[in-house]
């Protein structure tokens, strides 16, 4: 099964519904709960990004019975230094995502440490484009 | 320690309570912060039994709190809490109570109940 969500730019009011759907859908096809909670930590995260640093994009969640993908495809600004951006910490968060809880810089490592496949792509004014992946054994 | 002993204790005021059976329902473990990303960092482990506290009044901790499947939430310092925020956390089922006051004090009460850092 294959669904995507739109998600705007600087969009704080609807910010975490779509990670909020993709638990709901989850959870009435009975994929374990621990299972659920990462993909959901690390979900929200990325939506939340894509929100406060990037033009707005999609999330494409993809089911599968043995694994559960999700793609987070944004229109850019993109990151420069993928390195940097990983640290614990660092964050080029506006005061407004800060005033929203948002830019303890914590996002991307947990993200990181929440999947079992983790890849991200992106340069200085490209998209970034974060794939993600979950093992599901019963 | 059951919430409704804590709540008596404290004190709390409920705002948001979905379930009665949420009363009898112990917590062990509290975090405490106003950036989410350190809590869904920092939460961990028995999600259901931890209180998660703060001063964020609006969408993104109740969320917080949804993801990581914390069933009560404790906003300090009796903040005005939009009863729009109070109805997604009823369709949510996750309790919101408010406590009149600082974070200092809610963390120092709760520690001394005998309430464990979240892990
Ligand atoms: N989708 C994105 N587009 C552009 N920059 C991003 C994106 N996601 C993350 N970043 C950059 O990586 C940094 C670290 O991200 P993260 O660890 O989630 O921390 P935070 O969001 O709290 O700043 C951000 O501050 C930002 O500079
Ligand atoms: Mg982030």
């Amino acid at each position: 099964m294959i669904k995507t969500f739109e998600v705007k730019s600087q969009d704080f009011q609807s910010a975490g519904q779509v990670s909020s759907a993709i638990k709901k859908l989850l959870k009435q096809l009975a994929v374990p709960a621990d299972i659920i909670r990462r993909i959901a930590v690390a979900s929200y995260e990325a939506e939340i990004n894509m929100i406060i640093h990037s033009l707005g994009g999609t999330i494409v969640l993809d089911i599968e019975d043995d694994n559960i993908a999700l793609t987070f495809q944004d229109e850019g600004p993109g990151i420069k230094d993928i390195d940097l951006a990983m640290q614990p910490g660092y964050s080029t968060a506006s005061a407004k995502a800060r005033e929203f809880g948002f830019g303890a810089g914590m996002g991307l490592c947990n993200i990181k440490r929440m999947a079992d496949y983790f890849h991200i792509s992106s340069k200085e004014n490209s998209p970034t484009v974060l794939s993600i992946g979950f093992k599901v054994i019963e | 320690m059951k919430l409704a002993d804590i709540a008596d204790k404290m004190p709390l005021k409920f705002l948001c309570l979905p379930d009665d059976d949420l009363l009898d329902n112990d917590f062990t473990y509290a975090f405490a912060s106003d950036l989410m990303s350190d809590a869904l960092y920092l939460v961990n482990h028995d999600a259901g039994k931890t209180l998660l506290l703060t001063g964020l009044v609006n969408t993104q901790s109740l969320i917080t709190a949804e993801m990581l499947d914390i069933k009560m939430l404790i906003y300090v310092r009796n903040k005005e809490v939009p009863q729009e925020l109070l109805n997604l956390a009823k369709d949510k089922e996750i309790g919101i109570a408010a406590f009149a006051g600082t974070m200092f004090k809610a963390c120092g009460l709760l520690y001394d109940f005998g309430l464990k850092e979240a892990s």
